[in-house]
């Protein structure tokens, strides 16, 4: 019951980006196109859910002085990874993330989840919460670049979907500032509907 | 290297063209003040780690750099990342043992700096621009202090716009973050006139 909620929760009413406005940083910039904006997110998914894990097994053995510190390198060695199988495989979408794969690192969910969550409970539970966290933010990933391929570049997935209809691309979709009143206009659904989250 | 500077404080600004430094952005700039002092500490700190990095760069991880035929670029995230947490610590013991006023003001926000995306971001961009923008350690100072001040900027006039909203009718559930992202979406679409200056 428990854990069932501890996925959940995550995935909606205590989403990552829009409820607690972390990892925006790399949330916007892939957005462009469906393809690497699913990468990414599947990548940051990899990346929680392993960083909780581990760290939730070191949790006992760590001081608090320096667990900053081991964090980042538990981190960094996972993103590592991620880059160097992307690079193998998927090369093309690679070069399209190009350094925001790096920022991984610096993603505040990654490590927000590892402080908040991992340090205090069991690897199992731990895990269980990385991949939810990390699947939220795909989720909110993938929704912006649905919106920003379909109605900018006319395609999904890269195939024509609205340029047979006649429909004339919309530029102004793929430049960065789109994304950022996107996600605005997200947030404002969703706190339409879920009043607690709003302010005063 | 002016129009390096240029080119990174305002056409390739760290917030609206790559969304660098968002979730503190979002997160401190209700009142100028705290954004200054954030703003100021992320500048030095962009300034010391970019040239540091170059040069652990050039000296260290590029192709045949340390040993013959050996290329280990592949270490560069961990060591970048090393260098920056490394280099925030030192800096918040200096802090701290010299100017404890300025300690307390700027307190949670210095830890906070390594886990910011700007510094990072700005370590990679610069690995990236080796051979084309950036040639030596000059280069890399102004790219660092240039970025630096873009974002400064960004988070001081979000700040100042944040104040004054503060009385206006907003939806209620546009408060806060809703319109903070709407706003910066705006600026950044006024930055768009810079694009395309070259000096």
């Amino acid at each position: 019951m428990k854990l069932s909620k501890n996925f959940t929760n995550p995935l909606a009413a205590n989403n990552p980006v829009i409820v607690q406005i972390l990892g925006i940083c790399s949330a916007l910039a892939v957005t462009v196109k469906l393809e690497p904006a699913l990468v990414m997110g599947l990548s940051v998914t990899f990346v929680t859910a392993f960083s909780n894990l581990v760290m939730s097994l070191m949790r006992n053995g760590v001081p608090s002085r320096i667990r900053i510190i081991v964090q980042l390198v538990v981190i960094a060695t996972l993103v590592i990874v991620v880059d160097q199988f992307l690079r193998a495989y998927m090369y093309d979408v690679s070069k399209q993330l190009s350094v925001y794969v790096g920022l991984i690192i610096t993603n505040c969910i990654v490590m927000g989840r590892v402080e908040a969550f991992a340090l205090g409970n069991k690897p199992w539970d731990s895990f269980v919460d990385g991949v939810a966290n990390g699947l939220g933010y795909a989720f909110i990933l993938v929704l912006v670049a649905f919106l920003r391929e379909l109605f900018g570049s006319g395609t999904l997935f890269g195939f024509d979907v609205l340029a047979r209809f006649g429909y004339v691309n919309n530029s102004l979709m793929l430049f960065p500032p789109m994304a950022l009143i996107i996600i605005g206009c997200i947030i404002w659904v969703h706190r339409s509907i879920n009043k607690d989250l709003q302010e005063k | 290297m002016l129009n390096l500077f240029i080119n990174s404080v305002f056409i390739e600004n760290m917030v609206f063209a790559y969304f660098f430094g968002m979730c503190s952005y979002i997160a401190v700039s209700k009142s100028v003040k705290t954004a200054l002092g954030l703003g100021a500490a992320v500048t030095f700190v962009q300034v010391m780690t970019v040239p540091l990095n170059y040069l652990l760069n050039e000296y260290v991880l590029k192709d045949g750099a340390l040993v013959e035929g050996v290329d280990l670029s592949f270490l560069s995230f961990i060591l970048f990342i090393a260098v920056i947490a490394a280099f925030v610590q030192l800096v918040e013991m200096i802090v701290e043992k010299f100017s404890p006023s300025l300690y307390n003001q700027l307190g949670i926000f210095l830890p906070l700096i390594a886990v910011n995306c700007a510094i990072m971001g700005g370590s990679l961009f610069m690995q990236q621009m080796i051979g084309t923008e950036i040639n030596n350690v000059g280069d890399s100072i102004v790219y660092g202090l240039g970025s630096g001040i873009g974002w400064w900027l960004a988070i001081v006039m979000m700040a100042a716009i944040r104040e004054k909203i503060e009385y206006s009718h907003v939806p209620a559930a546009m408060k806060g973050p809703g319109i903070a992202f709407i706003i910066t979406g705006l600026m950044g679409m006024a930055f768009m006139i810079f694009s395309g200056i070259q000096l």
